[in-house]
């Protein structure tokens, strides 16, 4: 297996942290008082066995839920009590474990609408469709960026799996996210497809922080500077690969059974 | 209109957007014609009650198909925007336009009340948000001393169009209804094919996604609602004017039902489906209205008919054909 992401520089600054993250449905509890700290410039991996809360954390950390306990700081703003849109604005953007694209949207209009409000041209009811034009050269880069250029008149439904989490990773560095939260974005994935978001995910993390929820250990160990480990809604281990790796209470709970 | 999108790259491929085909176009210009000479060959009232429920019909549509709110109170816009411009008209000798524009207006305020208490909920229970809500407005007409009550506003005067255009001439007031009809039509055509129209439609096909880019998707459904529920008051004001009278069975829960009925048989999300679904109903009422067979039984069974055989309804059925496919003007998949 691939030696562990070399450690850049020494400790870049946090910008989104977590403190004593909880969520409580009825008597269950999903997520109990996990802290994290992601960090700009670091490809932060988040895995754990299957109902670990790794989704349950991304929708807190995003908003879709509202947190029991604990509290989120992005950007040195406390976001504990911000609507999930406006979290979306200050900088922070997800995807979504189900490939969230507008399926019958082409793949350039995709791109287009998530281009939109950042260039003020979303709530304009009288104005024809073509002043969306002007969006276009930057639509085109993004899609030359992942490699979709060649597909971009065609309806989003029709592409392959792969190619939409390619285009999900383009619509979201279309808001030119400060923090990117990557729900499984290998799933059900291919090799060769593998090797290509790995390569995007590493070039995006050059200037902003990545954190993503994971099964493809050797992804992890690929391309992510720091790991934790959740289980049952707790933090069991952390640290860089190999030293979560290595632990032994990791190894009997979640790799173990890989290496079995 | 999209002819002239980006052309950086060679590939002939589809342009996004909207495209009107030449022989679309002529569909299109024919139907106006047709519009255009139907006096000399039908009942002008009855052809004006039919453009005023076809705008309402369009304007349902605007919230129900390219939003996918189903709104159960739309009567609410209808009927107030008709007692708004009758008393408007009547009361204060305004004069039609000026009316009318207060219908229009009175239905956005509306909209914007309604709207704002039932856009945070979903499917059945936004449907019956707008159905309580529309309700209360029901017993507010019934009951306020402006609307007469049982009697309605009665006797309306179509005035002076501009102070200059005799309404009470037929022919000039089915003009007049005319060119508000095709300009509701233009109005809508404008919202769906805009940035903000794009937007919605990004928020019916995947909700999550489109708050996850930063959207307050709270925000754009209540800006729709509001925009269908201004234009129902179009459409209503003109019809006070054209029947010269307001009254409770404009702002009643039936109306709400005829409006979906009419546009579910025309086609959700079609541009002119609504307006076949209207003619349509109109029709039918029109011609059982003086035969022996009760006309809701007929209409129930026209439309179980319709929901078995075209679920796309009228309009949606003949795109999905061959021949609709190439006179279609709409962007659709």
């Amino acid at each position: 297996m691939a030696q562990a992401a070399v450690q850049t520089q020494n400790e870049p600054r946090v910008v989104l942290s977590a403190r004593g993250l909880t969520k409580i449905f009825g008597a269950f509890a999903a997520v109990k008082d996990v802290d994290l700290d992601v960090r700009h410039a670091q490809v932060h991996a988040l895995i754990g066995p299957n109902g670990a809360g790794k989704t349950t954390v991304f929708n807190l950390l995003t908003k879709f839920l509202q947190p029991s306990a604990g509290s989120i700081n992005l950007l040195g703003t406390d976001i504990t009590r911000t609507a999930p849109d406006k979290v979306a604005r200050r900088g922070l953007v997800r995807s979504f474990q189900i490939s969230a694209v507008f399926p019958h949207l082409t793949v350039l209009d995709n791109v287009r609408v998530a281009l939109q409000r950042p260039n003020n041209l979303a709530t304009q009811f009288w104005l024809p469709m073509a002043s969306l034009n002007r969006l276009n050269e930057r639509a085109e880069e993004l899609l030359t960026a992942v490699g979709l250029h060649n597909e971009r008149n065609a309806l989003a439904a029709d592409l392959s799996y792969g190619r939409k989490r390619v285009l999900e990773i383009a619509t979201t560095l279309a808001l030119d996210p400060k923090v990117l939260l990557l729900d499984e974005p290998m799933a059900g994935m291919g090799q060769e497809d593998i090797g290509n978001i790995s390569g995007i995910i590493r070039e995006v993390a050059r200037e902003r922080a990545v954190l993503m929820v994971e099964h493809n250990l050797s992804v992890v160990a690929d391309i992510c500077h720091h790991v934790t480990v959740l289980q049952r809604g707790e933090i069991l281990a952390e640290g860089d690969y190999a030293t979560v790796s290595q632990d032994p209470r990791v190894r009997t709970a979640y790799m173990g059974t890989e290496e079995a | 209109m999209s002819h002239v999108a980006h052309s950086t790259n060679s590939k002939p491929a589809a342009e996004p957007g909207v495209k009107v085909t030449t022989s679309a176009t002529i569909f299109l210009l024919a139907g106006l014609a047709l519009l255009v000479v139907a006096p000399l060959f039908f009942y002008p009232i009855f052809l004006m009650k039919l453009l005023c429920f076809a705008l309402f019909a369009c304007a349902f549509n605007l919230l129900l198909g390219y939003t996918g709110l189903l709104s159960f109170g739309h009567a609410t816009f209808f009927g107030g925007a008709a007692y708004f411009t009758a008393h408007a008209v009547k009361v204060w000798g305004w004069t039609p336009e000026l009316g009318i524009l207060l219908g229009v207006a009175g239905a956005a305020g509306l909209g914007v009340v309604m709207g704002f208490v039932a856009i945070r909920r979903q499917g059945i229970y936004f449907a019956m948000i707008t159905l309580a809500l529309s309700q209360m407005f029901f017993f507010f007409c019934l009951q306020a001393g402006f609307t007469q009550g049982e009697d309605g506003i009665q006797q309306v005067p179509r005035g002076h169009l501009f102070g200059v255009i005799d309404l009470s001439v037929s022919t000039n007031m089915y003009y007049f209804v005319l060119s508000v009809f095709v300009i509701g039509l233009l109005l809508i055509w404008r919202f769906i094919n805009s940035p903000f129209g794009m937007i919605l439609k990004s928020i019916r096909e995947n909700e999550a996604r489109a708050t996850s880019l930063g959207y307050s998707v709270a925000r754009y459904k209540l800006g729709a609602f509001v925009m269908s529920a201004a234009l129902a008051g179009l459409a209503g004001g003109v019809k006070a004017l054209v029947f010269q009278f307001a009254t409770l069975t404009d702002v009643a829960w039936q109306m709400s039902g005829e409006v979906i009925l009419m546009t579910l048989l025309g086609g959700i999300g079609t541009l002119i489906g609504p307006i076949f679904g209207a003619g349509l109903v109109v029709t039918l009422q029109n011609y059982l209205a003086t035969s022996d067979f009760p006309v809701t039984i007929i209409t129930g069974v026209v439309f179980m008919v319709c929901v078995l055989l075209f679920r796309r309804g009228i309009v949606g059925e003949f795109y999905a054909s061959r021949l609709g496919r190439s006179l279609s003007f709409e962007h659709r998949h």
